[in-house]
């Protein structure tokens, strides 16, 4: 490798600091039951904006079907797992939806330009802090959860978690990590300009999470 | 002009700038409010801090055994990694990936450490289009400024002036002064600009050793937009930011974004670990990672100094700080502002260059009370300000020690001691001295031009505390 690695290591070799006690590992146990747990994740995601809707685990496509076309929302896009399959199933006959299924280069201004909402699942939540976990994968790219203008996420009401601590330690994290894994927290926003809070800025202006029962 | 007398030109210009000053005093109220209100339980943040302290102290000790991991690790995982001792040579392995790759437009998500390195500059001089995408370092790179806070890049611009840049730049968009109408602004010409970058550039706070992952903690979109949409992604980032297990994440991710912007944590936590796959359908194709030493491994040689690289890049300390209120941030005309930025930078650049910012504080102790990984700041200011003027003693000097020594000042303190340390002596200075008071001189340098001057009293403390009853002892 380069001198610039063997002289920089040699150095850091060179001046090694005294031993300190390596830390424990940091946890936070809550002890919340799952009432705490829903309504912390609630709270907080209310408190930057997100939108949650409590909707029984059979009843999400209705839900989408009755709610999107009030707000205009047409151009889908789906992924290839079962939430895709399932929306694309059940979806009402007024939704354009496009299937996540080509490479992002052959694509991109159409994703960047012509999809109002999609539509995934995710790994989990947290309830301390009210985040969606998202793995993307194959099957739900990365993208998706980031460029359309609303993102509507599906999230499980059993996988909540206390907090992020409490998810890598309980699913083993350090023994296998993703391509990409995410913490989502409401919908983008900035505060660049004089401190004042601006939603919407590069990501989805709207993030919808459906908790289902 | 000396280091000094240009650091007091930028500090006057910045006191006479009213604007400047009101902008910076609603922005710190503001975030200082937040921070406090992330934290009601005293003990639960001293727990928090103590954590944090030890997860950054414990990655400090095996720093070269665990980038040594990390590169193994992200190498297995297929990112590739760089390594650069200089910025020089960071700017140049960044140009080299993206001319290999043919890239000539770049979207960047915001870094600190590519600041030091004055990469946009660099690519620039190259015929590379470099875009920050961040909002406020992309009104700062309209208004073609350096950032002046390390969080809050553009605190130092109200509304108006961000309307200003907009409509230069953008004539053909109807001017406002909206901020929600601003922030849409830049969202649909940003948009046009990830869709059709070449590469992303981002930075770094926290490289995991385990598991080989680079994390990022943004609000904005921006920095998963840099880092996915284009084919190609380069990181870079200082060689103290490694950590060594997944597990001292969390506390350091929570005690960030409290501390930062008083957010129980950000919009994004962005974990890469790998390009993209073959089965998947976007991310970048290719992931470098480049590792800067820009005079870091030298810190690491003085044990009370080392603690300067615990810091996470919070802005804790500047927001609470009470000169950096007063002058913003480009008085100080380095990279890193404020506290911490007194503390690095005379150590990263030099006593010779950057020592008079030591200066630049009251020794109240704020910093060090809200650091948030409890880098004993004002000791460390302290004991810069020693170095140059070359009173402290270690085995190996700092660049420029001794270099804001000055003979008269020197000597001054040398008759101080003298005094102190003989008793008659000292007694009869102190009677001359309140006898000839009608003697002091109205003028006394810096101390005069806002202030009068001080006179001694009329009887020297010790003879007012005899006369009183007290006794000698």
């Amino acid at each position: 490798m380069s001198e610039a690695r063997d002289r920089i290591l040699s150095r850091l070799r060179a001046n090694r600091p005294q031993d300190v006690p390596t830390p424990d590992v940091y946890a936070k146990p809550l002890h919340w039951d799952r009432d705490r747990l829903i309504g912390s994740f609630i709270e907080c995601m209310q408190a930057v904006r997100g939108e949650v809707h409590r909707v029984g685990r059979e009843n999400w496509v209705d839900w989408l079907n009755t709610e999107l076309p009030k707000r205009g929302l047409k151009r889908g896009l789906l992924g290839l797992g079962p939430v895709g399959d399932a929306f694309a199933a059940g979806a009402a006959d007024d939704f354009s939806l496009q299937r996540y299924d080509r490479p992002i280069e052959d694509w991109k201004e159409e994703l960047f330009r012509q999809i109002d909402f999609s539509v995934t699942g995710t790994l989990a939540g947290l309830a301390e802090s009210g985040s969606l976990v998202l793995w993307p994968d194959a099957q739900e790219p990365r993208l998706m959860s980031l460029v359309p203008p609303v993102h509507v996420a599906l999230l499980d009401s059993d996988r909540l978690f206390e907090n992020f601590a409490a998810l890598i330690a309980a699913e083993n994290w350090a023994g296998g990590m993703p391509t990409n894994a995410l913490l989502i927290s409401g919908p983008s926003k900035t505060a660049d300009i004089e401190q004042t809070l601006a939603y919407g800025i590069h990501g989805p202006k709207t993030l919808i999470t459906l908790l289902l029962d | 002009m000396n280091q000094s007398e240009a650091f007091h030109q930028r500090i006057d210009d910045a006191l006479h700038n009213d604007q400047l000053r009101s902008n910076f005093r609603s922005a710190m109220s503001g975030v200082m409010q937040r921070r406090a209100d992330q934290f009601p339980d005293e003990d639960q943040l001293q727990a928090l801090r103590e954590q944090a302290r030890a997860v950054r102290a414990n990655s400090l000790v095996k720093q070269p055994e665990l980038l040594e991991k990390l590169e193994a690790k992200l190498t297995e995982n297929g990112i590739q990694v760089h390594w650069a001792e200089t910025p020089q040579q960071a700017n140049t392995i960044i140009a080299e990936i993206l001319e290999a790759a043919g890239a000539r437009t770049l979207v960047k998500g915001k870094s600190m450490v590519s600041e030091e390195t004055e990469l946009n500059h660099f690519l620039e001089q190259r015929g590379v289009e470099v875009i920050e995408s961040d909002l406020g370092e992309y009104i700062i790179q309209l208004a073609k400024e350096p950032p002046s806070h390390i969080v809050m890049p553009a605190v130092h611009k109200n509304r108006r002036e961000v309307a200003e840049l907009f409509n230069e730049f953008h004539p053909d968009i109807p001017y406002t002064e909206d901020i929600d109408e601003l922030t849409q602004t830049a969202r649909q010409i940003l948009r046009t600009r990830f869709a059709n970058a070449d590469a992303g550039v981002s930075g770094v706070n926290f490289a995991v050793a385990e598991t080989g992952t680079l994390c990022l903690v943004e609000n904005e979109g921006n920095g998963r937009l840099s880092t996915t949409a284009p084919r190609l992604h380069i990181a870079i980032t200082g060689v103290e930011k490694v950590v060594e297990k997944l597990s001292d994440v969390p506390p350091l991710l929570e005690i960030l974004t409290k501390s930062a912007t008083g957010q129980p944590i950000t919009t994004y936590f962005n974990m890469i670990s790998r390009p993209r796959q073959p089965d998947e359908l976007d991310g970048p194709e290719a992931v470098h990672l480049v590792l800067l030493d820009n005079g870091r491994s030298r810190i690491r040689v003085d044990e009370e100094l080392l603690d300067t690289l615990q810091c996470i890049r919070c802005g804790s300390c500047i927001n609470h700080c009470p000169v950096y209120v007063q002058l913003g941030g480009h008085a100080y005309g380095t990279v890193y502002p404020g506290p911490i930025g007194l503390a690095l930078e005379p150590q990263r650049i030099g006593l010779d260059k950057a020592g008079a910012l030591t200066s630049a504080c009251t020794m109240c102790g704020a910093c060090g009370e809200v650091c948030p990984v409890k880098i004993p700041l004002p000791k460390l200011i302290n004991r810069l300000r020693a170095e140059a003027v070359g009173q402290a003693r270690h085995a190996a000097p700092l660049p420029g020690r001794g270099t804001l020594r000055k003979s008269g000042e020197a000597n001054v303190w040398k008759l101080w001691r003298y005094l102190n340390g003989r008793p008659r002596l000292y007694r009869l200075f102190t009677f001359t001295a309140t006898r000839l008071r009608w003697l002091t001189p109205p003028w006394l340098g810096a101390w005069t031009r806002y202030r009068s001057a001080p006179r001694p009293a009329a009887q020297a403390l010790r003879e007012m505390a005899k006369r009183e009853g007290f006794s000698n002892e």
